[in-house]
C-alpha cells in the first residue's frame, strides 16, 4: 500500500468528515473491532440468514488517528416484497437516535455483509460501498463468511475501495478507455485493511467467567478432514464465474472484430469515393459531395468493462479461498498420516 | 380470569452476546448512575427460556423513586422486531448484586409486557470478586387475603452457543492473554497449527492423569477409563495400503484444485494485460 500523507483528525468530538471537498486523505490503516460487534454479527446471520441470503447491517464507531474503531452495530431487516413501504432511512435514523440515548456511538463508520462461499464482489456491493465512502471517508465494509467460520475459525475481512476506483465511480466512466487510463486491474479494486479485535477489561472478566463455566467445545470443526463438499461448491461457483467471463470475452472479441471490419469498410468507401471523384474529374463532371463518413458508419457500442472487472475480481477471490482451504486440508491430511503411522 | 403463571423448568439459556451487550451498556452508563437496566429478548419454549438479545433502556434511579423510559423501551422493541420477528420480550436485566425495591417496581412493569418475566442480574462491580450472573423469576408470597409480597426465586443459568458463536468466543478468549488486549486474526495453516497445539495440550493432560493413576498417585476412575477406551478406539484401524490410497487420492484432489485455481488466476491476469494493450 503506497504511503499517503496523514492529516490529523479533528480533536473535538468525533464528527465524521462529510464535506466531499475535504482533502481528508486519511488512511485507515487498521480496524479495531470490539468483541461485542463480532458476536452480534454472528448471531444475526445465525438467526436470520439461513441459506444463501445475505444479511446486512450498519457499523457504528469512531475514528481515532489512523484506526477505525468499531464499537457497536445493528442489523438491517431483510428486504421482503410485502413490506414495500418500509422506509430504510427512517429505520436507521430511529435506531441511531435511540442508541444515542444510551450513550452508544451513533456515528456511521461502515456496514457489514455476510457472504456465501466468498461471492461478494458484485455491482451492488460496489455501489453501496462507493456511496458510503463518498459520504464518510473512512468507511469500510466488513465481510463475514459464516461457512468458513463454521469450519473452525472466524473469517472476517474489511475492505475499502481504492482511491483509483473511487475516481472512476465518481466519473461514472466505465468504458474501456476510462479503465485503461486509470490502470485498474482486478487486484486494485479493493484494498484489505487488517483487523484487530479488542475487548475492554470488563469484557475480559466476562470471558474468564464464561471459560470457567463451559471450558471445552464439543466439536473441533477445524480439524475436520472432510473437504469434498466445500470444494465442490467452491468449484461450482468458480465455474459459473468463469463461464460468465468467457461470455464477456466473446462479446468483447465480437465487438473488436466488428470495429475493425467497420474501419475497413470505411476505408474502402473513402477510397471508392476518391476513385469515383478522380474519374468524374477526368470526364469533366462535378465531383460528388463529400459525405460525412462517420455518420454513415455508426461505430458499434463498446461493451462495458466494469462487469468484466468485477467478475475477474470475484474469480480471484474464489481462487484465493480455494487455495487457503486446500493448504489447510493438506496440513490436516499429513497430520492424519502421522497419526496412522504410529499405529500401523 | 388471570392466566396461571407457568413456572418454567428451572433453566435459563443465555447467549454470550447478551452478556457482552450488558457489559458494554454498563461501561457506557450515564454519570451518577450506579446501575443500568434493559430488556431481554428471546424465545420461550416448553422447558426453558432462551435469551438471545437485549438492549438497554435509560432510567433514573434515586433513593425514593425510579423512572423508566417506557416509550423508549417500546420503540426499541419495535425496531428489533423488524429484524427478528421471532424474538419476544422475556424479561429484563439489571447490573448490580442485589435486588432492590425498585427492582420490584420495574419487574411489575415488565410483567405487563411478558408473561412471567425473567430478571437477570450481573454484578459488573464485581463485589464478590466474580460476576455472579443470576436469573430470577418472581413468585407471589404471603398470606392470602392480606398484602401480597413478591419473592424472587432463582433459576439455573446455562450458556448456550451456536457453533459459530462458540468459534467467535474462542477467538475472543485469546484477547485475555495479550497484554494490551488486542488480537489479530490468524490465517491459514497457523489456525490448523493452533488447533493441533490445543489437542496436544489436552492429550498431555490426559497422559499425566494416566501416569498418576499407574504410579498410584490417583485413584483410577472407571468412567474416565471408558472415555479413554473410546478415545483410543476412535483412531480407525485401517490397513496401511488402504490408508495410503485414501491419503493419496485426497492429496491429489487438493493439489489438482490448487493447480486449477492458480491456472485461472494466471488466465485472468493475462486477459487483463491483453485488453489493456
Amino acid at each position: 500500500m503506497a504511503t499517503r500523507k496523514e492529516t490529523p483528525s479533528t480533536p473535538t468530538a468525533p464528527m465524521a468528515s462529510t464535506s466531499p471537498g475535504a482533502t481528508l486523505d486519511s488512511p485507515v490503516k487498521q480496524i479495531q473491532i470490539e468483541g461485542l460487534v463480532v458476536l452480534k454479527m454472528i448471531k444475526h446471520y445465525q438467526e436470520e440468514g439461513q441459506g444463501s441470503e445475505v444479511v446486512q447491517g450498519v457499523l457504528l464507531g469512531l475514528v481515532v488517528e489512523d484506526r477505525l474503531e468499531i464499537t457497536n452495530c445493528f442489523p438491517f431487516p431483510q428486504h421482503t416484497e410485502d413490506d414495500a413501504d418500509f422506509d430504510e432511512v427512517q429505520y436507521q435514523m430511529e435506531m441511531m437516535r435511540s442508541l444515542r440515548h444510551v450513550n452508544i456511538d451513533h456515528l456511521h463508520v461502515g456496514w457489514y455483509q455476510s457472504t456465501y462461499y466468498g461471492s461478494f464482489v458484485s455491482r451492488a456491493l460496489l455501489d453501496s460501498q462507493f456511496s458510503y465512502q463518498h459520504a464518510i471517508e473512512e468507511s469500510v465494509v466488513l465481510i463475514y463468511d459464516p461457512i468458513k467460520t463454521a469450519q473452525g475459525s472466524l473469517s472476517l475481512k474489511a475492505y475499502r475501495l481504492t482511491p483509483k476506483l473511487m475516481e472512476i465511480c465518481k466519473e461514472k466512466d466505465f468504458s474501456a478507455e476510462g479503465l485503461k487510463k486509470a490502470m485498474i486491474g482486478f487486484e486494485h479494486m479493493f484494498e484489505e485493511v487488517p483487523i484487530v479485535i479488542k475487548n475492554s477489561h470488563l469484557i475480559n472478566v466476562l470471558m474468564w467467567e464464561l471459560e470457567e463455566k463451559c471450558t471445552v467445545a464439543d466439536k473441533h470443526e477445524l480439524l475436520n478432514l472432510s473437504s469434498s463438499n466445500h470444494l465442490e461448491k467452491s468449484l461450482q461457483l468458480l465455474m459459473d464465474r468463469v463461464d460468465d467471463m468467457s461470455q464477456d470475452i466473446v462479446k468483447y472479441n465480437t465487438y473488436s472484430r466488428n470495429l475493425s471490419k467497420q474501419q475497413q469498410q470505411k476505408h474502402q468507401y473513402i477510397q471508392r469515393r476518391q476513385q469515383e471523384n478522380a474519374q468524374r474529374q477526368t470526364r469533366g463532371e462535378t465531383p460528388l459531395p463529400e459525405e460525412d463518413v462517420s455518420k454513415m458508419f455508426k461505430p458499434p457500442q463498446p461493451p462495458p468493462r466494469m462487469d468484466t472487472l468485477l467478475i475477474a475480481g470475484q474469480i480471484n477471490n474464489y481462487c484465493q479461498n480455494v487455495k487457503e482451504f486446500t493448504s489447510q486440508n493438506l496440513g490436516k491430511l499429513f497430520m492424519a498420516e502421522a497419526l496412522q503411522g504410529h499405529n500401523s | 380470569p388471570m392466566q396461571q403463571m407457568s413456572v418454567y423448568g428451572p433453566v435459563v439459556k443465555i447467549h454470550p452476546v447478551v452478556l457482552a451487550s450488558i457489559g458494554d451498556s454498563y461501561e457506557r452508563r450515564n454519570e451518577g448512575a450506579s446501575r443500568v437496566i434493559g430488556t431481554l429478548l428471546g424465545t420461550i419454549d416448553k422447558h426453558s427460556v432462551e435469551v438471545t438479545n437485549c438492549f438497554s433502556v435509560p432510567h433514573n434511579e434515586s433513593e425514593d423513586e425510579v423512572a423508566v423510559d417506557m416509550e423508549f423501551a417500546k420503540n426499541m422493541y419495535d425496531l428489533h422486531k423488524r429484524v427478528s420477528p421471532s424474538e419476544v420480550i422475556v424479561g429484563w436485566y439489571a447490573t448490580g448484586f442485589e435486588i432492590t425495591e425498585h427492582s420490584v417496581l420495574i419487574h411489575e412493569y415488565y410483567s405487563r409486557e411478558a408473561t412471567n418475566p425473567i430478571h437477570l442480574t450481573m454484578d459488573t462491580a464485581l463485589q464478590s470478586g466474580k460476576m455472579n450472573i443470576r436469573a430470577y423469576v418472581s413468585a407471589q408470597m404471603g398470606v392470602p387475603g392480606k398484602t401480597v409480597g413478591v419473592m424472587f426465586t432463582p433459576l439455573s443459568v446455562k450458556y448456550k452457543y451456536y457453533d459459530t458463536e462458540r468459534i467467535g468466543v474462542d477467538l475472543l478468549q485469546r484477547t485475555r492473554d495479550a497484554p494490551n488486549t488486542t488480537n489479530g486474526l490468524t490465517s491459514d495453516l497457523c489456525q490448523v497449527g493452533g488447533a493441533a497445539g490445543r489437542v496436544q495440550d489436552m492429550l498431555a493432560t490426559v497422559l499425566t492423569y494416566i501416569e498418576d493413576v499407574l504410579s498410584g498417585k490417583q485413584m483410577a476412575d472407571n468412567s474416565v477409563g471408558r472415555y479413554l477406551m473410546d478415545l483410543v478406539n476412535k483412531v480407525p484401524k485401517i490397513t496401511a495400503e488402504d490408508f495410503e490410497t485414501m491419503l493419496n487420492s485426497n492429496i491429489n484432489d487438493l493439489l489438482m484444485v490448487t493447480y486449477l485455481s492458480n491456472l485461472t488466476q494466471a488466465q485472468i491476469a493475462l486477459n487483463e494485460k491483453i485488453v489493456v494493450l
